[in-house]
């Protein structure tokens, strides 16, 4: 075939495909009446309250490693002092909500994913159709909405737990006095830092959402349908979250 | 009641409904037979506005379905799945009271969902347990004290009988027809099963390479040579 014109349509392809997705998270986010508070209540719970566990053991182990790693890369030019500064910065600003955004879509795309998917094959949506019940408003809002308002919640407290673990392994093993380490952290820290942290977790939560709702609603039949849908939205959530955080991070401190 | 004109629908190069025409009166249960993957269940959800034809309209009382009237029209209707389609994350009570929580409290909404789960056999124990844990002929109950919760005038079953033994499917049968009897419910049934046509219908129609090739009382078709061919194989194909 003509490469121009496979470049073409491989081109009206993508753009058709970020159309639709752009499309459906619109309506996903702003089709609210009737609104849905016990399957909202649901979600809040299983989109943040669960994924808490995981989010908090992920980032007090990043925060621990984080500060083995600076204050050993810092004893090359006698700057092992700087390990609280950065282990806060690099935790608030980085690390705590593109970690904490990687395990919950881990957790959570793929629990969407799944969920929505085998409703899809077992005639469930269509079922919600036939009770008058529009599933976008009931499956795929609450979804959006808990994940865009938990994920920066969780985001905060991997922040916290994160700067934690670096005190534990600071004051534990590598020597720090805690209070000076605690202030140190607190320092070198300004607002800014923490709220662009929190607004990429409630983008990194809308693509998670997004991608587990997305491919649960366009899962093929059967179990490998399902299967499949499950995958790709675990891969596309944390794609997105990526890509993601490199275009906010470039928009926040360049 | 229901009125069906032209319907057409293809899948890619392939004519499912090829102009299919059709109508039930208020009252009647009427059985749609055909072989597998003759478009009994497309024909279904083109009524019920899941699937959207390519051509034709379906008619309700007269007028024809479009977005702004269904809504009213799937307010007065209840559907049985093929699987039974019970929400996985509710518990049976809460599929069955589904359509009424949107519009009462629990209380009275849990007290109904019990009382129709008690006219398909199912007792108050069974209220509170997931779907997971009802075997294959509990969940179809369910579902259909699901699909005559809300007391319907128009009740659709897809294969009601599928994935029974056969004494379940007559047990499920004897439900159905008893349900549409007690409540003078229009009723639309999709089915290959011969036992569930004699057993529910009133009339049936056949459908076979996208139209319907007979439609006349249930007494009438072993007499019909129309449905020789029919009841003569095995319908699964």
């Amino acid at each position: 075939m003509n490469p121009v014109r496979l470049t073409g349509r491989a081109s009206l392809y993508l753009l058709r495909a970020i159309g639709a997705v752009v499309l459906f998270t619109l309506r996903g986010l702003f089709r609210l009446r009737p609104f849905y508070p016990r399957a909202f209540a649901a979600q809040l719970v299983q989109i943040g309250w669960l994924s808490l566990p995981v989010v908090g053991l992920t980032a007090l182990f990043t925060g621990a490693a984080l500060a083995l790693q600076i204050h050993s890369g810092g004893a090359r030019f006698q700057a092992s002092d700087v390990v609280p500064a950065i282990v806060a910065i690099g935790m608030v600003r980085e690390l705590g909500p593109v970690l904490g955004g990687l395990m919950v879509a881990a957790r959570v795309a793929s629990s969407i994913a799944a969920e929505i998917g085998t409703m899809k094959v077992t005639e469930q949506i269509d079922a919600l159709v036939t009770l008058s019940t529009d599933p976008m408003r009931w499956l795929v809002t609450p979804r959006l909405w808990a994940a865009v308002l938990t994920v920066p919640v969780l985001v905060g407290v991997g922040d916290v737990i994160g700067i934690m673990g670096g005190w534990i392994v600071g004051t534990q093993s590598l020597g720090f006095v805690s209070a000076t380490y605690l202030s140190n952290s607190w320092a070198y820290l300004e607002g800014w830092d923490v709220w662009s942290g929190l607004i990429k977790g409630a983008a990194f939560g809308l693509i998670v959402a997004v991608s587990g709702c997305w491919f649960g609603m366009h899962s093929d039949r059967g179990a490998e349908g399902v299967g499949r849908a499950t995958k790709s939205a675990v891969v596309a959530a944390a794609v997105g979250i990526l890509a993601a955080n490199f275009v906010l991070t470039g928009l926040f401190f360049r | 009641m229901i009125g069906i004109s032209g319907l057409t629908k293809s899948f890619g190069d392939r004519p499912v409904l090829a102009g299919v025409d059709l109508s039930v009166a208020r009252g009647e249960s009427l059985c749609v037979i055909g072989q597998s993957g003759t478009g009994k269940s497309v024909l279904l959800k083109c009524i019920l506005g899941l699937v959207l034809p390519d051509a034709g309209r379906v008619l309700w009382r007269g007028q024809p379905l479009d977005a702004a009237s269904r809504p009213a029209f799937l307010a007065q209707f209840g559907m049985l799945f093929q699987g039974g389609a019970l929400f996985d994350s509710l518990s049976v009570w809460q599929n069955v009271a589904f359509r009424l929580r949107q519009t009462m409290p629990d209380g009275p909404a849990r007290a109904i969902a019990i009382e129709k789960l008690a006219r398909v056999g199912l007792g108050a124990e069974t209220a509170d347990l997931m779907p997971a844990q009802l075997s294959g002929g509990m969940m179809k109950r369910a579902a259909l004290a699901r699909a005559i919760a809300a007391d319907p005038q128009v009740i659709f079953f897809d294969e009601p009988t599928t994935g029974l033994d056969p004494i379940r499917a007559r047990r499920i049968n004897g439900l159905i027809r008893g349900i549409v009897e007690e409540t003078g419910a229009t009723a639309i049934t999709i089915t290959h099963d011969m036992d569930s046509v004699r057993a529910i219908g009133d009339r049936v129609a056949l459908l076979q390479d996208g139209h319907i090739l007979w439609d006349g009382p249930v007494a009438a078709m072993d007499d019909a040579p129309a449905l020789a061919g029919f009841l003569g194989q095995d319908p699964a194909g």
